[in-house]
């Protein structure tokens, strides 16, 4: 299954990756509806003046956020991690369990991840999409050597 | 074809199906469930009262979940025996079930002190079950006076859940703080606070020496006056028909880590149990949802043949109240460091060069890595611990450590 993936010796730490994952999610016309806002993007770069990467749900295996859900609103289908935010009542478990600090409240308290963009109309991840030096990548890998 | 038998509806039996069916698709499952309903989330009982759930969405599982699974429900009967010998269990309705496999995931019950007078008292519930949930609703007003007796997490969610429908909410603990059983003092006493600015009263280290009808006279000589008791004391493991039948039984059913008690064939999961915990090196009761899954689900793969070992269980609990949010996890022995930072607090308990435990009040970005150097035991002089404890990230670990956890399928 693609999943993806940041090269991070070419992360640049530029941050478009969490506007064009709000934006993406957003379901405005325009990006600009988003200037002067206070975003809540599903990716998320962390590091510092040496190193940046940006970090979004790994569609584990075994995913101990699913596990570990005390309202049952996450779920993996077809290998995606989604999670029903109808259900959430933003408890925060899914945060104290993830190891990759992968889950955030979104605007309304209520959790988000990353589906992919299958949960929008992209189609494919925007972040992927509008990463400007190409460190985020979206591919099939296998484990890490 | 396997014959599976459940004993219990909860998350522990879910796991349980769920762990079954990811090794075994063809073996009969029969759920006993004591409660009539559709699996639903326990803990959601209070976010249900204050209405931030209803009863649709506090399904566990999908409406057609059993009917996927494959699995027949028993609704509303109950196990009263196990014959370990005749592998079989019997029901309270008369039914006896034939096992290959069973998981005993019976949950708790509460428990409930002898109170003088406690049978004088028209209105009192438990705050247990999704019918104590509904049943207590019934009986709030907004001219209700509310006594909690208990300020465990049970007592304190119950609290949050219904004070915007009641006119004054008094909790009571005989411990000295709230949430003693996951919080210290320092942190105890800043939830308290919090507790009281949402117009929660309490009394502790004070416990109801007798009631009558709506009164609660305290130890300490305060008069209470009430019109709904809600008792939240605290939950025992239902562990008596592993014990009757012979098994091994502490505060809970004493299980492996595949979740095997000492009878044969015979697996228990969730709150009736008694695992281990890796923060602690020994077996404890960890009445925690996660932890039910996943018990559930280990002893569900292990009863169908497969082979899986659960055995890095902690204690662990995020929780909310009134928009301010605490995490816990593992156990609080080793050296205490602290880091305050405007409205958070973070303590960190360190031993032999590991993360044993943790206690955030706000602060709780990330917190996952956290649990994770506990759950993975890894030893703090690899990392960057010092930038951890400010805040949690991903920047603490080495690259190289980094393309392993980001660099693959995990």
């Amino acid at each position: 299954m693609k999943r993806v993936y940041v090269n991070e010796e070419w992360c640049l730490g530029c941050h478009l990756c969490e506007y064009n994952c709000a934006f993406a999610n957003s379901g405005a016309r325009y990006m600009t509806a988003l200037k002067g806002k206070k975003i809540f993007p599903r990716i998320h770069v962390e590091g510092d003046d040496k190193i940046t990467f940006a970090v979004s749900c790994r569609h584990c295996e075994d995913p101990i956020c699913v596990k570990s859900c005390i309202a049952g609103a996450i779920s993996k289908q077809d290998g995606v991690v989604r999670i029903d935010r109808t259900k959430c009542v933003g408890c925060l478990t899914c945060v104290l369990v993830c190891p990759y600090g992968a889950l955030a409240p979104g605007e309304d308290g209520v959790m988000q991840k990353c589906e992919l963009c299958l949960n929008n109309t992209c189609g494919a991840p925007a972040c992927v999409t509008g990463c400007p030096n190409k460190a985020i990548v979206y591919e099939e890998r296998s484990e890490a050597e | 074809m396997k014959n599976y038998v459940i004993i219990g509806n909860g998350a522990a039996a879910i796991g349980c199906i769920e762990g079954i069916r990811s090794v075994d698709s063809e073996g009969a499952i029969t759920v006993v469930s004591k409660e009539p309903h559709h699996v639903y989330s326990r803990p959601l009982i209070s976010y249900y009262l204050e209405g931030k759930t209803d009863l649709e969405r506090m399904n566990y599982r999908a409406p057609d979940f059993y009917v996927k699974a494959g699995c027949g429900v028993l609704r509303g009967d109950s196990a009263v025996k196990i014959d370990s010998a005749a592998k079989t269990v019997t029901t309270e309705k008369g039914k006896t079930l034939p096992y290959d496999a069973l998981c005993v995931a019976a949950g708790s019950s509460p428990f409930v002190p002898p109170f003088e007078g406690l049978d004088t008292v028209e209105n009192k519930f438990g705050f247990m079950t999704l019918d104590d949930a509904l049943a207590l609703e019934k009986a709030l007003t907004p001219e209700t006076r509310v006594l909690i007796v208990g300020a465990g997490l049970i007592g304190l969610k119950c609290a949050e859940g219904i004070r915007d429908r009641v006119k004054s909410i008094t909790v009571c603990d005989l411990a000295d703080r709230v949430l003693s059983s996951i919080l210290d003092a320092d942190c105890a006493s800043v939830i308290q606070r919090h507790l009281e600015e949402n117009g929660i009263s309490f009394l502790l280290s004070d416990s109801a020496a007798r009631f009558d009808k709506n009164v609660a006279y305290m130890k300490s000589g305060a008069e209470v006056g009430f019109d709904v008791l809600v008792l939240a004391v605290g939950v025992r493991a239902n562990s008596a028909l592993v014990r009757d039948a012979g098994g091994e039984v502490n505060r809970g059913v004493i299980i492996d880590t595949r979740m095997k008690t000492s009878l044969p064939d015979v697996y228990a999961a969730g709150d009736c149990a008694e695992g281990y915990d890796a923060s602690l090196g020994a077996n404890r009761v960890l009445a925690i949802l996660p932890n039910a899954y996943m018990q559930g689900h280990t002893a569900g793969v292990n009863m169908a043949g497969g082979d899986a070992v659960f055995d890095n269980a902690i204690p662990m609990n995020s929780i909310g109240f009134f928009g301010l949010h605490i995490m816990s996890a593992g156990s609080y022995d080793g050296d205490m460091t602290e880091i305050k930072d405007g409205g958070t607090l973070k303590r960190f308990f360190v031993k032999e060069g590991l993360l044993n435990g943790f206690m955030l009040i706000g602060g709780t970005e990330r917190a996952g890595i956290y649990t994770s150097l506990i759950r993975e035991r890894v030893p703090l002089d690899t990392i960057d611990f010092e930038s951890a404890e400010k805040i949690a990230s991903n920047s603490i670990f080495s690259s190289e450590i980094r393309r392993k956890k980001f660099g693959g399928v995990v």
